[in-house]
């Protein structure tokens, strides 16, 4: 009896093993990744779902990149029909927007605990969360720092290894660094003047600041520059281009490209572009932390975060949220930084000696200590009430206190239109 | 058309094929270059010349590298074919081109036949709604592709279409506008070379397809023409309706060369001038027919 | 009471081909442009952001777009591109295939030379042609306007400047199309004509005013109406070349490129169909007008 009874056993425990074998191999759940189309990141994202798939051989990923121009088109017409990603990277100016359309789902608390996004990441990225509940995490980051050709300097008198510290050395050297023809034509500026890049996000960020006031009130809803610090800090950079002229809006059609043919001899710009410039032959630059104000330092920092989207559900939400864990390890950190030339959203990752000292992404690090990025409604069309601000100074003379009143009725509005729907 | 219609000569019996035609050569009355066709030669030639630099700068700036696409001297200082090859290494390269032209060949048949026809049957048929219908496939020229492209995304995807050759093209299968044009075209043909065939005992599509299309060869290879370069340089559409890299459409493939902040310019010059060979080549292979245009010899008197 | 085939009239069986040979157009036209057109007049009076419930809101959205003064100036802008547009590009492309059908050595090279703008892609022509208007001594219009001793132009720097330097490469790249078309029409007239006017000696003006021009009337209202329709619509080259702002101040922005930014930049797509409708509208009047009064009859 005893026997029979133990090779029953047997055999049940052995059908039951089978099964369960069976069970978990054939289990293969495909996801899908989203991203935009940029020769380094796509080879990032390939190496990391290599990685990812060896050590989790359930899960397939399936990799997409769309190109950037219209990778909001896309989106905007896959998700709503049920196609699209699983798990999608968008910048974090847009995660309010998606909110709105709900096209993300909130990250599961078990997995991506508060306490942990919090203690382990940069705070700019406690943006990401709505609600109490976080709803996308960054791999890398980027801010901004100060670009310079050390030609150019030498040329100029000034000691190639030794930048700007401060906003009045800015101007100082951006004077001698700007050439002019006999007739007045510019040659050479000293430095690039160009809102449609950076420079809206260094006068919010920055410029404001550091005149003492701020760009938007705490709860984020209303714009606070409307005030004599925000006027000045306007009033100056405007004066770059009126009054001091070390800059021309258009001047080589914008700014990273005076720069990159060695027609600028400063710029403001992110780390996303280290790539370009290293790739410019015979471009000798060196990058620095951004000049000071009376000893007040500020930074903007921006990035693009990994999210899941509703259409995630079941199995493919489990993968989904094994893929995003793995996307936001230290080893991922790391590899993102070397090939794509972003920063590690992790501080312990970004702060190790050798990245927090390293000659060219050191200053972008350093900067992250102090960074803010703005909670965009709408970047591009926040963007353009600066341009426009700028324009209805330059071309049309309109004193910069009234240009700066109207810019900030205009984004009220683009905030209002958003917050109140 | 108006009054004074040509002289009418004997017809020939029986053979309407090859009899009447329009047109003719460059209705030029002298055949020696008089001094004022030399200047007028001339000027055109520099007219023509200033009309190609900018696709001369384009060519240019093909050749050259990164650091150099910013002078816009003619020459480059360092010629280099390594954008070309980049271009045709980088995968999908071919098979955008592939894409690009299969779709573009076969709407350009589409178009042809459908546009023609419905051309024809609004120019040569008096029927009740005629004009209402003209107005109406008119019309369809006044709304941007931006408002369509969701609707037609809803479309593809309920009938499974999204991702496949059939998805890109459907929505270009016919058109308003070469239906205008061809309406335009029919309307010079004389109603006088349809009767004939009518009695030569040829049914409504024979009389079409035998009589009236060959009149309006001028008509046609314009409208292949631009039909083909239309479809060529399409982007919305086809950026919405295909996601798989394999079937990308050339247009689509070089935008992946615009990045977040950086665009590589010297790949989108380099890719553009590759874009421009086939239509370069199907407008030269078709202005042919523009050339010859057809001789009215069968209707002299 | 269904009459036999033999005893309809021929105009009845005329009409019975008609309407089999516009058979499958028809539907075709019918699913592809009508019913999507008909989505969208529904979707302009809702709020209707893509994914989300549509909401019914009446006529809120073209209330709206009354009230915006950028929807105005946008309005004034797509005229001038119109107003200014189509005049330009017919006389330089009449003078030009008027002249090119009369020419017969290197006519095919000429003719080559004149329609390869048109095959360009407006992102990469956009490129170089902003770096035409750059200032000196850069940019080689305002090196040759120094030169010949006028000042310099801050052409795309400038908010009045601007809309007809970005409508520039858009003619010098359209014109190519209406070369093409005209001389397809200038063959398509019977020498016969050309002959008669001769005998009756006539001169080269009277020849143009009297029998060319007359005779392209099919031609010329077909290249006014779908010029129209063009430069009403433009897009690819005001994108290019202003980095899709439509700037400076907007200077240079046409209502398509609003409808493109309302659309997929602001996710607002009842509010962008709402303007999509006031296009169409705008497209079908001036056509119907421009057909009413060159119709031939």
């Amino acid at each position: 009896m005893a026997m029979k009874a133990g090779k029953m056993g047997f055999w049940l425990g052995a059908i039951l093993a089978a099964l369960l074998a069976t069970g978990t191999a054939r289990a293969q759940v495909e996801i899908e990744y989203w991203q935009y189309t940029f020769a380094q990141r796509v080879q990032a994202i390939d190496e990391l779902i290599k990685r990812f798939e060896a050590a989790n051989p359930g899960i397939k990923v399936k990799h997409t990149h769309v190109p950037y121009d219209d990778f909001r088109v896309k989106i905007a017409a896959a998700i709503p029909a049920g196609q699209g990603p699983d798990v999608v990277q968008l910048f974090y100016g847009w995660l309010q927007d998606y909110l709105k359309a709900g096209l993300l789902q909130p990250l599961p608390a078990s997995d991506f605990s508060a306490v942990e996004i919090e203690r382990e990441f940069f705070p700019i990225v406690q943006q990401m969360k709505v609600d109490g509940k976080y709803y996308a995490v960054p791999t890398a980051v980027r801010s901004l720092a100060l670009f310079w050709n050390k030609a150019l300097f030498k040329e100029a008198g000034l000691d190639p290894n030794r930048p700007p510290a401060t906003l009045d050395e800015l101007v100082d050297y951006a004077s001698k660094l700007t050439k002019r023809s006999p007739n007045g034509d510019l040659l050479q500026e000293g430095l690039t003047i160009d809102m449609g890049g950076q420079d809206h996000h260094w006068l919010r960020e920055v410029l404001i600041r550091q005149y003492g006031g701020v760009p938007y009130s705490a709860d984020k809803k209303s714009v606070a520059y409307n005030t004599d610090a925000g006027v000045a800090a306007t009033q100056w950079y405007i004066d770059l281009v009126s009054k001091q002229k070390v800059g021309q809006i258009g001047f080589l059609t914008d700014g990273v490209t005076a720069f990159r043919s060695g027609k600028a001899g400063m710029t403001i710009d992110g780390s996303f572009r280290l790539g370009a410039l290293d790739n410019q032959k015979g471009l000798d630059y060196g990058v620095a932390e951004l000049p000071a104000r009376n000893n007040i330092k500020s930074n903007f920092a921006s990035y693009w975060v990994n999210g899941i989207t509703t259409k995630a559900t079941g199995a493919k939400l489990d993968a989904s949220v094994k893929f995003l864990r793995f996307l936001t390890t230290p080893e991922a950190m790391e590899l993102w930084l070397t090939t794509v030339g972003e920063l590690p959203a992790r501080r312990s990752v970004a702060e190790k000696d050798a990245n927090k000292n390293h000659v060219k992404y050191g200053p972008f690090i350093r900067g992250l200590s102090y960074s803010y990025a703005t909670d965009f409604v709408n970047e591009s069309a926040q963007r353009k009430v600066m341009m426009d601000m700028v324009d209805k100074v330059v071309l049309k003379n309109m004193p910069t206190k009234q240009a700066v009143a109207e810019a900030a009725v205009e984004e009220q509005k683009l905030l209002d239109g958003f917050y109140k729907k | 058309m108006s009054a004074a219609g040509p002289p009418q000569g004997a017809r020939p019996p029986g053979r309407v094929r090859r009899a009447a035609t329009l047109g003719g050569e460059p209705s030029t009355r002298t055949r020696t270059m008089a001094p004022g066709t030399i200047a007028v030669w001339t000027l055109l030639l520099l007219g023509g010349i200033v009309m190609v630099m900018p696709f001369v700068y384009m060519l240019a700036a093909s050749f050259k590298f990164n650091h150099e696409i910013y002078e816009l001297s003619l020459l480059p200082r360092e010629a280099t074919l390594d954008n070309y090859r980049r271009l045709f290494e980088r995968s999908g390269f071919p098979r955008w081109f592939g894409n690009s032209l299969l779709i573009a060949t076969v709407t350009t048949a589409s178009v042809l036949f459908f546009d023609s026809l419905v051309g024809y049957t609004l120019a040569k048929f008096r029927f009740r709604g005629r004009y209402l219908v003209f107005i109406a496939i008119l019309s369809t020229l006044m709304i941007p592709t931006e408002m369509l492209v969701l609707p037609w995304y809803s479309m593809a995807r309920s009938f499974g279409w999204l991702d496949t050759y059939w998805g890109v093209a459907f929505p270009g299968l016919m058109t308003g506008f070469g239906t205008f044009l061809m309406k335009q075209f029919f309307e010079g043909v004389p109603d006088d070379l349809l009767d004939a065939g009518r009695l030569d005992g040829l049914n409504e599509f024979q009389v079409w397809w035998q009589v009236a299309l060959p009149l309006v060869t001028p008509a046609l290879s314009a409208l292949a023409i631009f039909t083909f370069l239309g479809n060529w340089t399409a982007f919305l559409w086809p950026l919405i309706a295909i996601t798989d890299r394999n079937l990308y459409t050339l247009p689509v493939g070089l935008a992946s060369f615009s990045g977040e902040f950086q665009t590589e310019w010297e790949m989108v010059m380099t890719g553009a001038s590759v874009a421009t060979i086939p239509t370069i080549l199907v407008f030269l292979l078709l202005q042919r027919y523009i050339i010859r245009g057809i001789s009215l010899a069968g209707l002299k008197a | 009471m269904i009459r036999r085939l033999e005893d309809m009239t021929l105009g009845q069986r005329r009409a019975i081909w008609a309407w089999g040979f516009l058979a499958l157009p028809v539907v075709f036209y019918v699913s592809i442009r009508f019913y999507p057109t008909l989505e969208a007049f529904r979707a302009s009076f809702t709020n209707w952001n893509i994914v989300g419930r549509m909401e019914y809101i009446g006529v809120a959205n073209y209330v709206r777009l009354a009230h915006d003064p950028a929807f105005w100036k946008v309005i004034g802008n797509t005229f001038t591109y119109l107003g200014l547009g189509v005049p330009i590009s017919m006389l330089l492309s009449f003078v030009i295939a008027y002249h090119l059908d009369r020419v017969r050595f290197g006519h095919g090279l000429l003719r080559a030379l004149y329609f390869i703008p048109h095959l360009t892609t407006a992102v990469a022509m956009a490129w170089v042609w902003r770096w035409f208007y750059q200032p000196p001594p850069i940019g080689a219009f305002n090196v040759w306007l120094t030169t010949l001793g006028f000042g310099q132009m801050p052409f795309l720097r400038s908010t009045t400047q601007a809309l007809p330097a970005v409508l520039a490469p858009a003619i010098w790249a359209g014109i190519g199309f209406q070369i093409v078309i005209f001389l397809a029409g200038l063959k398509a007239i019977p020498r016969t004509y050309y002959e008669a006017a001769a005998i009756d000696g006539a001169g080269a003006w009277r020849v143009l005013f009297e029998v060319t021009l007359p005779l392209l009337r099919p031609t010329i209202v077909f290249l006014v109406v779908t010029s129209s329709i063009a430069y009403l619509r433009i897009f690819d080259y005001v994108y290019a070349m202003t980095n899709g702002q439509g700037g400076p101040l907007d200077a240079t922005k046409p209502l398509v490129l609003k409808i493109f930014e309302t659309a997929f930049t602001h996710f607002e797509m009842g509010y962008a169909a709402t303007q999509t409708i006031v296009l169409f509208v705008i497209l079908l009047a001036i056509s119907l007008l421009q057909l009413k009064l060159l119709r031939s009859r």
